[in-house]
């Protein structure tokens, strides 16, 4: 730390980073919520630790290799340039734990985790009631902290390959995050198949309700919340243009996202708000008030817009939000009675089309807009951005989800047996529960009648 | 002796970098959390497959029937 301005720009920096990380743990606590919720009871506490164990197995992967792959890959690498040297950011650096001379790594890390926890979380709820947690949590450490961050390192990276030679854009994650994991989780769900009674003899799906719509519907509510912090995660908080080190002159001071190009957080609550509600009101309309995809819908309009979201007009992203919510509403149960898809949260319409939308749309909204504050990077196009939807949702997420899915079902490793699915996952855990309960009652007894 | 290097906080913080003990041991260190990393999946991908095996083995229809009726 240079001098007092300097001292303070870091620590408040380190303070911002770290309290949305606080924020986004809501985001964990909001999926856990969901997927219980939409469980069967003889299933709620594998479908809980399903996605809890998401926590530990990402966060130990992301420090073992998933940061340095962020910062070593931008070039592709062999696209732009070869791989970067990294070795600060690796799991053996000394900058990667207790340091007084860094002081930002380990909350700039943390926010990125968070991230790779969502990712994941999205995977999990798709897959409830008949992916082995053996299975799913391999798929959670490959989405969670390898095949994200690639995307992340190409396309969310102030140098990355994708932001030169695509101009690619997508400041709150449209395609980063969302349409990754969605494209990940259709891949699991072709191999995996659905649900036993989802679908008819004759093919006709069927409703399979959530055993708790209430909790189902403040768990998205909590996952509101979190996406708060994540937002302001997404942002560099305080910068000089001197530190940016880019095109921009004067002494103006600013916030910028993620690669680095400047924008506000009043612009980022305006539009992130509006994106929101525009989502909400359409999904209302078109679920006809149904409560499930009306809260759904709030995310698929903040996932639609967030692509452009430091940058548009809160109107301009209110419209947006609800434009993508009836597509992703309709492209939900098309794909769902067409390809036999059990989604069972909408997790790949509300995060893997309407994420892949998201990114699209800001290439006609954003269309001539610089990509970033340096020289002789691409332009924002519609082709561009439509270039690193597919590479999101298609080439990083889908592809290797149902290829490293038929891997494992042709091992005999992905899918629990018919009679645990029928049974339920919780079959041996609540006998013992019973057996318990049954021991403690008639202890009790016992004593009550020597009273 | 101090097993990070620091006897007394009587010192510039400038000059100071890492503060966690054993010093020099950060790629033993990552190649242990690897080991434990991997073998929390095998050891656990084990219990899951003996839960499975017991769980078809005791499947009884009629109970089966008491838990699907529990939505």
């Amino acid at each position: 730390m240079g001098n007092n301005l300097d001292a303070l720009t870091t620590v408040f920096t380190e303070f911002y980073y770290w309290v949305t990380v606080v924020f986004m743990f809501l985001i964990h606590v909001g999926f856990c919520m969901y997927e219980v919720g939409a469980s069967r009871r003889r299933n709620h506490m594998h479908t809980l630790m399903k996605n809890t164990m998401v926590i530990p197995l990402v966060t130990i992967t992301f420090y073992f290799f998933g940061w340095w792959i962020y910062w070593a890959l931008p070039n592709g690498p062999g696209i732009t340039g070869g791989l970067v040297d990294a070795s600060a950011n690796a799991a053996n650096s000394p900058t990667m734990a207790t340091h007084l001379g860094d002081r930002i790594t380990g909350v700039f890390w943390a926010a990125f985790l968070l991230f790779s926890w969502t990712a994941a979380s999205i995977v999990s709820g798709g897959a409830i009631e008949r992916i082995r947690s053996s299975a799913f949590w391999i798929h959670a450490v490959l989405i969670g902290s390898v095949f994200w961050i690639i995307d992340a390192s190409w396309g969310w990276h102030s140098g990355g390959w994708m932001v030169q030679l695509l101009g690619y854009h997508d400041a709150y994650a449209s395609g980063v995050i969302h349409a990754i994991a969605g494209g990940y989780a259709l891949g699991v769900l072709c191999v995996l198949g659905p649900r036993l009674g989802k679908f008819a003899a004759d093919g006709t799906p069927r409703d399979i309700p959530p055993h708790n719509p209430w909790l189902v519907t403040i768990g998205i509510f909590l996952i509101y919340t979190g996406f708060w912090g994540f937002y302001a995660a997404c942002n560099v908080p305080a910068i000089s243009p001197e530190a940016i080190g880019g095109l921009i002159t004067g002494e103006t001071w600013t916030a910028t996202n993620i690669y680095l190009s400047p924008t506000t957080l009043g612009a980022i609550t305006f539009n992130f708000l509006m994106s929101l509600s525009g989502g909400m009101l359409a999904a209302y309309i078109i679920s006809k008030g149904d409560s499930f995809w009306t809260y759904s819908g709030g995310l698929a309009g903040i996932i639609g817009a967030s692509a452009g979201n430091d940058l548009y007009h809160p109107i301009q992203a209110m419209f947006i939000g609800a434009f993508v919510v009836v597509i992703v509403y309709k492209m939900h149960f098309w794909v769902e009675r067409k390809f036999k898809i059990d989604d069972a949260v909408g997790a790949v319409a509300v995060h893997g089309y309407a994420g892949f939308l998201g990114v699209v749309i800001a290439g006609f909204m954003l269309w001539g807009q610089p990509s970033s504050p340096y020289a002789d990077y691409a332009v924002i196009t519609p082709w561009g951005q439509l270039a690193g939807a597919i590479i999101m949702f298609g080439v990083l997420g889908f592809l290797p989800a149902y290829l490293i899915s038929k891997a494992m079902n042709s091992m005999g490793i992905l899918r629990i047996p018919a009679k645990v699915e029928i049974e339920g996952l919780d079959h041996h855990s609540e006998l013992a529960y019973q057996a318990a309960v049954a021991d403690v009652i008639a202890a009790e007894n016992a004593i009550a009648q020597k009273l | 002796m101090s097993t990070n290097g620091m006897t007394s906080w009587a010192v510039d913080l400038k000059d100071i970098g890492a503060i966690y003990p054993f010093q020099g041991t950060e790629t033993a260190l990552f190649v242990l959390g690897l080991i434990f990393w991997i073998g929390w999946h095998v050891w656990q991908a084990k219990i899951e497959k003996q839960e499975f095996a017991d769980a078809e083995r005791d499947f009884d229809a009629e109970h089966s029937g008491k838990s699907i009726k529990r939505y």
